[in-house]
């Protein structure tokens, strides 16, 4: 079985700084980290290779910089990367990021695809099921439980407050939600082969077989006309112990911040 | 000569970052309180290989190196020096001496699971007759056919009770002195092989610490480690491989007890201020953290002459005193900055002054540390 995860660099923060003037994130000074959903998207790749052996791609668009990513997700146990980097690329929107994205996997062998299903910095959740459709093949988004079955998936897709059971047909998308599992850590020895013995396909404009109406900011649909950011509440804690237990709790958590 | 770490480096101390804070920190507090051995965080370890970090993977190691094993002690041992040093002493103490002395077979018997993360390890040198003067070995083996009896007691070992392979070593032959002393490997459950009590200690109190007790120990010939009388040499070249491990840990006591006291003196008003606002905790901080990074110069450089294959017995002697010192004085002064609270068990600098304090002691005392180095300097 062939495995491609799409995982892309985010910043590290929930809370997503704006540049008032041209309405983009802010990405300078804010340490990069794997898109958490993609992260679960992974494990869940690396989970049925250690069950059922399957060969695990990890492809990301962005920056050089996210090659650091891809050799995180090699030292989690991925077998190949592929980066996709152009100047012509950036600035793209979904469509366009899916588009390039579409492209280039379809030069690439794969039974299933799994992306996360949102990034935590442009928070669409569109790219996944934009990308399936490109490709012409089935998606299920929103999995928090996949079982192998002969040449499909069944999916537990979260849906408000019940689950559907999807079955799909091998060449599938799925996109992964956080709660699908808790990624593993990496392995020292997997680092020292990431860095030392692994490369990273590069793939630029020329390599990608996708049409220039469809790329970078020429090719994004998308425009955003404002953005401005929210003010966040801090999000409380709930505790639901016996009385004893919670006030033993909140007096830690006071001790914590040195207010006791 | 370039003191950064380079790209493998920096993700794997991120990597022992994470696990730290994540797996090892919420236990710390409750392991010290109740002496208690962590051994589902000795579990998670073996599961994501760090059990066997310096070693070749044709062995079932990670083939990383020794300065990748100081760095997970010494994050490891921010969090949780009990944790550090169970790590330390099964990798340089135990792992490392068959890696360094062991036969073919050997490696493939006892180093394979040791570092594939199936087995842990132990040391056991010091007798109650011999301490600092490890030469003065009582504990005895006698050849009997084609096994060897042992004989004897070995005090204060790490991880004992927990470990399933030991290290040991016995007189082969009295007369000849230190030429009389010989390496074996001794597996749990041998009949004859049996631990003492729990020794309740000052600190790094979750860790085991407990005697060896050999009577008629009979095990076959071919455990012998190294050669017949050269036991004296492999255990003084493991214990200077090992003093980089409990270097790292006294670093890492430092570092953590540092990060706490910078945290704790923000937040702490007298006089309508926060503390961090007066001289003298602003210098005391700066002092603290110069000698901190002082120390970890000589660990890293340690670890690295290691790597290199080079001689590093009077560098790792320097790191280790230099660092246990720092470790205790930075965690002293992380005390005194908290006042009274600093006193108070529910603030983990209390746990951290306790934990420093054997870094002087283990492996080798600070004594021993500067007659390494001073022999150096003279002969
Ligand atoms: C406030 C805001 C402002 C924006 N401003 C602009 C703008 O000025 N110009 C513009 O063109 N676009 C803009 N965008 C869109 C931005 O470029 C998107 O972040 C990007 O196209 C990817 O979409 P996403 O982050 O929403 O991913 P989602 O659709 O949420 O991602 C779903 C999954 O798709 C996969 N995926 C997504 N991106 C990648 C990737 N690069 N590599 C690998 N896998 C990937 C991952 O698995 C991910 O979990 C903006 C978006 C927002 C919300
Ligand atoms: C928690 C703990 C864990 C341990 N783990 C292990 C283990 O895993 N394996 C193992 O084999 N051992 C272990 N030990 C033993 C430890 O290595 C010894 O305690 C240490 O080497 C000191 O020996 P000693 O206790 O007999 O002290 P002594 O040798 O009696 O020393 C007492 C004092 O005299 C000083 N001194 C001794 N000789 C001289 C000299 N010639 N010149 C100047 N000063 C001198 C010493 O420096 C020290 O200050 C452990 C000990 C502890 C407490």
């Amino acid at each position: 079985m062939k495995i491609i995860v799409c995982i892309k660099q985010v910043p590290d923060t929930t809370e997503v700084r704006l540049d008032p003037k041209t309405g983009t994130l802010i990405r300078e000074g804010v340490p990069s980290i794997m898109n958490p959903d993609d992260k679960s998207g992974l494990e869940a790749a690396l989970r049925l290779k250690d069950e059922h052996g399957a060969h695990v791609s990890v492809i990301s668009m962005g920056p050089p910089q996210a090659k650091e990513m891809l050799r995180e997700a090699l030292a989690m146990g991925a077998d190949e990367a592929y980066l996709v980097t152009d100047r012509a690329f950036a600035a793209s929107d979904t469509w366009a990021t899916s588009s390039i994205l579409a492209a280039a996997i379809s030069k690439l062998d794969y039974d299933l695809i799994i992306t996360g299903r949102q990034a935590i910095d442009g928070d669409t959740a569109q790219v996944g099921p934009e990308m399936a459709e490109h490709l012409g093949i089935p998606n299920v988004s929103y999995a928090e439980e996949i079982q192998l079955e002969e040449g499909s998936i069944l999916v537990k897709r979260q849906f408000e407050d019940f689950s559907h059971m999807v079955r799909a047909k091998f060449p599938a998308l799925i996109t992964a939600l956080g709660e699908l599992n808790t990624p593993r850590y990496m392995t020292p020895g997997a680092i020292f082969d990431a860095w030392r013995n692994k490369e990273i396909t590069e793939w630029n404009r020329a390599d990608v077989p996708v049409e220039d109406s469809n790329i970078g900011y020429r090719g994004s649909p998308t425009r955003v006309a404002k953005s401005f950011p929210k003010t966040m509440k801090s999000p409380g804690m709930k505790i639901e112990e016996g009385v004893e237990e919670s006030v033993e709790f909140i007096l830690d958590k006071l001790k914590e911040k040195y207010l006791l | 000569m370039d003191f950064s770490l380079t790209n493998e480096y920096a993700m794997a101390q991120k990597l022992f970052r994470d696990f730290a804070q994540n797996e090892v920190a919420p236990l710390a507090e409750e392991v010290d309180e109740n002496h208690r051995f962590p051994t589902e965080t000795v579990a998670l370890m073996q599961k994501y290989g760090f059990l066997g970090i310096p070693f070749a993977k044709e062995y079932g190691g990670q083939g990383c190196d020794y300065l990748t094993y100081a760095l997970a002690v010494e994050e490891i041992s921010k969090v949780c020096a009990t944790t550090g040093v169970i790590l330390s002493a099964h990798t340089s103490l135990c792992a490392g001496a068959i890696n360094n002395w062991g036969t073919e077979e050997q490696k493939q018997k006892f180093l394979r699971p040791l570092v594939d993360g199936s087995k842990l390890g132990a040391f056991g040198l010091t007798e109650p007759e011999a301490g600092t003067d490890a030469a003065g070995q009582q504990t005895k083996a006698v050849l009997d056919g084609d096994e060897w009896v042992i004989t004897g007691n070995k005090i204060f070992i790490t991880n004992a009770g927990e470990a399933d392979t030991y290290v040991i070593f016995a007189m082969t032959d009295k007369s000849a002195g230190t030429r009389g002393i010989t390496a074996f490997i001794i597996e749990k459950g041998t009949p004859g092989f049996e631990f003492g009590i729990n020794e309740k200690k000052m600190g790094i109190r979750g860790s085991a610490t407990r005697e060896l007790i050999f009577r008629d120990c009979r095990i076959p010939k071919d455990q012998l480690l190294g050669q017949e009388g050269k036991g004296f040499g492999v255990a003084m070249s493991t214990l200077d491989d090992g003093r980089i491990g409990i270097a790292a840990q006294a670093l890492g006591i430092a570092g953590g007890a540092l990060d706490k006291v910078v945290a704790y003196v923000k937040e702490r008003k007298q006089f309508g201020r926060p503390i961090s606002a007066f001289q003298n905790t602003q210098f005391k901080l700066a002092e603290m953290k110069i000698e901190l990074e002082a120390a970890r110069y000589l660990v890293y450089l340690a670890a690295s002459k290691y790597d290199k294959r080079e001689k590093h017995s009077v560098e790792a002697a320097m790191a280790k005193l230099k660092a246990s010192r720092v470790a205790s004085y930075v965690t002293n002064l992380a005390v005194q900055l908290h006042g009274g609270y600093g006193y108070i068990q529910d603030y983990e600098v209390e746990r951290m002054m306790r934990d420093a304090k054997i870094t002087e002691i283990y492996e080798g005392t600070s004594e021993v540390m500067l007659m390494v180095v001073s022999a150096a300097l003279l002969k």
